[in-house]
C-alpha cells in the first residue's frame, strides 16, 4: 500500500514562491478595481439624482402605467399601424440594401491586401470609424433637415450609419480571406479586377450575404426607433401614443414589434442557413 | 521537358460537358430567380417606405452643404480658424458629456448585475428547473427586443425627465442582451468541476460559484466591456426624449439651426467614443492578452 507523504509546508513555499508570496501589488489588484468600479458607481448614483423617494415614485407610476397597459387594443387604428409596420420593414431592407451596395466598393479600399497603401486605407478606416461614432438617431435628425419629415429620411438614415459598420465589417472579411487563390489568379495571367473578382469575391460573397442579413434582422429594431425622431414607421406611431398616453395602444404596439421582431429573425436565420450552412448561422 | 495534356474520347466528353453545363445552368437559373425575388421585395418596400428620387436628387446638395453649413461660424469663418468661438459651450459640454459616460457607466454596470444573476438560471446546464429557465428567457428576450430608448420614453413620464430614466432604460436593455450573452458563455463552460463540487455536497450556489464562475468570469467583463462601448452611443442619444446627457443640446441645436454648434457636439462625442473604444481595447488586451481581442 501507497502512502502518501504528508505535505511539508516549509517545502512547498520554497518550490512555489509565487503561489506563496504573492507580491502585495498582485494580490490587491484585484479588490482595488473592484473598490475603485464600486466608487465610482455610488459617485454616479448621487450625482444623476437618484433619490429613494424618487425612485419609489416612479416606480409605483410605471406600475400604474403596466396596469393602464393590459389588455392591449390598438382601438379603431389597426390598419395604421399595420402600414406603420411595413414601412418600418421597408426602411429597414431598402437602407440596408442601399448601405451594402455602397459601402462593398469602398470596403475594397480599406483592405489590406487588395490596397497595399497605407496612404489610401487609413482615410478611408478613419471615415468608417467617424460615421459609426454618430448614432443612426443623430443621422435621422440630419436627413430629415434635407429631404424632410416622413420614412425617406428614416431610409438614408439607415443607410448612412450602416455605410460605416457594413465597411469596417466587409473589409475585416475580405482581410481574412485566403491569399492563395488570388496568387491562383494572378499566376494564370489576370489582372487586379480579375484577382478581386475570381481570387476573392468567391471567397467573401457567402459572409457578407450573412453580415447582411444580419443587420437587415438588426435594422428592424433601429427603423422603430428612428421614428421617434420623425422619421417614418411605427416608431412615430409609438412615441405618439406615449405623449399622448394611450397605454393600450401602446403596449400593442410594443407587442407589434417583438413578434415582428421575432419574425425576420426566423426569417433570416432560415435564409443564412441556405446562404451559408449550419455552422456559421450559430 | 514534354508536356502531354491527356483528351478524353469525344463521346465521353461531350456527355462530360452537358454535365457541366446543366450544372452550370442550373446554379445560374437558382441565382437569376433568387435576383428578381430580392428586386421586387425591394421595389415593394421603395414604395412602402415613399422613396422620391427626385426629392432625393433635388435635395441632394442639401446634404452636401448642410456639412458646409455646420463647418461655419456665424461671420462665414470656417470653424477651425477660431477655435475658441466655435468650442464656446466647452465647459457645459464637457460636462454633459462625462453625464453621458456616467449615465452608460451605471448603466451598464446595474444592467451586468441583473444579467448576472438571472443568467444562471437561464442557462440550459445549470438552470434549477425548466419553467424557470422558460420565464427568464423570455423576460430576457423581452428587456432585449424593446430599444432602449422606448424603455426611456415610458421612464421619463414615470420618473420625470432626467438622467434616472436614460440610467434605467439602458440598465434594462443591457441586461436583457448581456443575460442572453453570460447564459450563452455559461452554457459552454465545461461541467466536470461541477459535478466535483456537486460530489462534495455543495449546494446549488456553491456550485456556482466555486465550479462555473471561475470559467466564465473572462467571458463576461469581455461582453461587459463591449457593452459599455455600445451603451456610450446610446447614452449620446438618450438626451433626444429628454433622459439626459449630452443628446438634449444636440437636438436642440440641430432643430433650431445652430449649424456650428452641431459640429462642435458632434466633434466632441465621436471623439469621446474614439476615446472609450480605444480605453476599452487596452483593457481588454491586459485583461484577456492580444489573441483575445477581435
Amino acid at each position: 500500500m501507497s502512502r502518501v507523504d504528508k505535505p511539508d509546508p516549509e517545502q512547498l513555499r520554497k518550490r512555489y514562491p509565487d503561489i506563496f508570496d504573492r507580491p502585495m501589488s498582485a494580490r490587491l489588484a484585484t479588490p482595488a478595481v473592484l473598490l475603485l468600479a464600486l466608487a465610482v458607481f455610488i459617485f454616479g448614483v448621487v450625482d444623476l439624482d437618484f433619490s429613494p423617494a424618487r425612485l419609489l415614485s416612479g416606480l409605483s407610476q410605471l406600475g400604474w402605467i403596466a396596469h393602464l397597459m393590459l389588455p392591449p387594443d390598438p382601438g379603431s387604428s389597426l390598419p395604421i399601424y399595420l402600414r406603420a409596420l411595413s414601412e418600418t420593414l421597408s426602411i429597414a431592407v431598402l437602407g440596408t440594401t442601399l448601405a451594402a451596395c455602397a459601402a462593398f466598393p469602398v470596403s475594397l479600399l480599406a483592405a489590406r491586401n487588395v490596397i497595399p497603401s497605407a496612404i489610401v486605407r487609413f482615410p478611408v478606416r478613419r471615415l468608417f470609424d467617424t460615421i459609426r461614432g454618430v448614432d443612426t438617431l443623430i443621422w435621422a435628425l440630419v436627413w430629415i433637415n434635407v429631404v424632410g419629415l416622413g420614412p425617406f429620411a428614416g431610409v438614408l438614415a439607415i443607410a448612412v450609419s450602416d455605410f460605416g459598420a457594413l465597411g469596417k465589417l466587409f473589409s475585416e472579411a475580405m482581410e481574412s480571406a485566403d491569399r492563395k487563390q488570388v496568387e491562383g489568379v494572378r499566376a494564370a495571367g489576370g489582372n487586379a479586377l480579375h484577382e478581386i473578382r475570381f481570387g476573392l469575391l468567391p471567397q467573401v460573397l457567402p459572409v457578407i450575404a450573412g453580415q447582411v442579413l444580419y443587420f437587415i434582422e438588426s435594422n428592424t429594431r433601429s427603423a422603430t426607433i428612428i421614428g421617434i425622431v420623425g422619421a417614418g414607421g411605427i416608431g412615430l406611431q409609438l412615441a405618439e401614443q406615449i405623449r399622448v398616453l394611450e397605454w393600450q395602444k401602446v403596449s400593442f404596439l410594443i407587442l407589434m414589434i417583438l413578434v415582428a421582431v421575432a419574425a425576420i429573425d426566423w426569417i433570416s436565420g432560415k435564409l443564412r442557413f441556405a446562404i451559408i450552412g449550419r455552422r456559421a448561422v450559430a | 521537358m514534354s508536356l502531354a495534356v491527356s483528351i478524353l474520347p469525344s463521346q465521353q466528353l461531350a456527355a462530360l460537358n452537358e454535365a457541366y453545363g446543366r450544372a452550370v445552368a442550373r446554379r445560374r437559373l437558382r441565382f437569376a430567380i433568387s435576383a428578381v425575388v430580392f428586386l421586387a421585395v425591394l421595389l415593394v418596400a421603395a414604395i412602402g417606405a415613399e422613396v422620391n428620387l427626385t426629392t432625393l436628387f433635388t435635395y441632394f446638395g442639401n446634404f452636401v452643404s448642410y456639412f458646409d453649413r455646420i463647418l461655419t461660424l456665424d461671420d462665414g469663418q470656417r470653424v477651425w480658424t477660431n477655435v475658441p468661438e466655435w468650442l464656446w459651450g466647452f465647459k457645459k459640454w464637457i460636462r454633459l458629456l462625462g453625464e453621458t459616460l456616467l449615465i452608460s457607466y451605471v448603466g451598464t454596470l446595474a444592467g451586468m448585475l441583473v444579467a448576472f444573476c438571472l443568467n444562471f438560471l437561464a442557462a440550459e446546464n445549470t438552470s434549477p428547473a425548466p419553467w424557470v429557465r422558460f420565464t427568464v428567457r423570455r423576460l430576457l428576450e423581452f428587456a432585449r427586443t424593446v430599444p432602449g430608448i422606448v424603455f426611456a420614453l415610458i421612464f421619463v413620464i414615470a420618473f420625470g425627465l432626467g438622467p434616472v430614466a436614460g440610467v434605467l432604460a439602458i440598465a434594462l436593455h443591457s441586461s436583457g442582451a448581456l443575460g442572453k450573452l453570460f447564459s450563452e458563455v455559461v452554457e459552454n463552460a465545461d461541467m466536470k468541476p461541477v459535478e466535483g463540487i456537486r460530489a462534495t455536497g455543495a449546494s446549488w450556489l456553491s456550485c456556482m460559484r466555486f465550479a462555473v464562475l471561475p470559467q466564465v468570469i473572462a467571458g463576461f467583463s469581455s461582453y461587459t466591456l463591449l457593452r459599455f462601448e455600445i451603451n456610450v452611443r446610446e447614452a449620446s442619444v438618450m438626451g433626444f426624449v429628454g433622459a439626459g446627457g449630452i443628446g438634449q443640446e444636440l437636438v436642440v441645436a440641430i432643430r433650431k439651426f445652430y449649424y456650428s454648434d452641431v459640429s462642435a457636439i458632434l466633434v466632441m462625442i465621436v471623439v469621446t467614443v474614439f476615446l472609450i473604444d480605444i480605453g476599452t481595447g487596452w483593457l481588454r488586451s491586459r485583461l484577456f492578452g492580444v489573441e483575445a481581442r477581435t
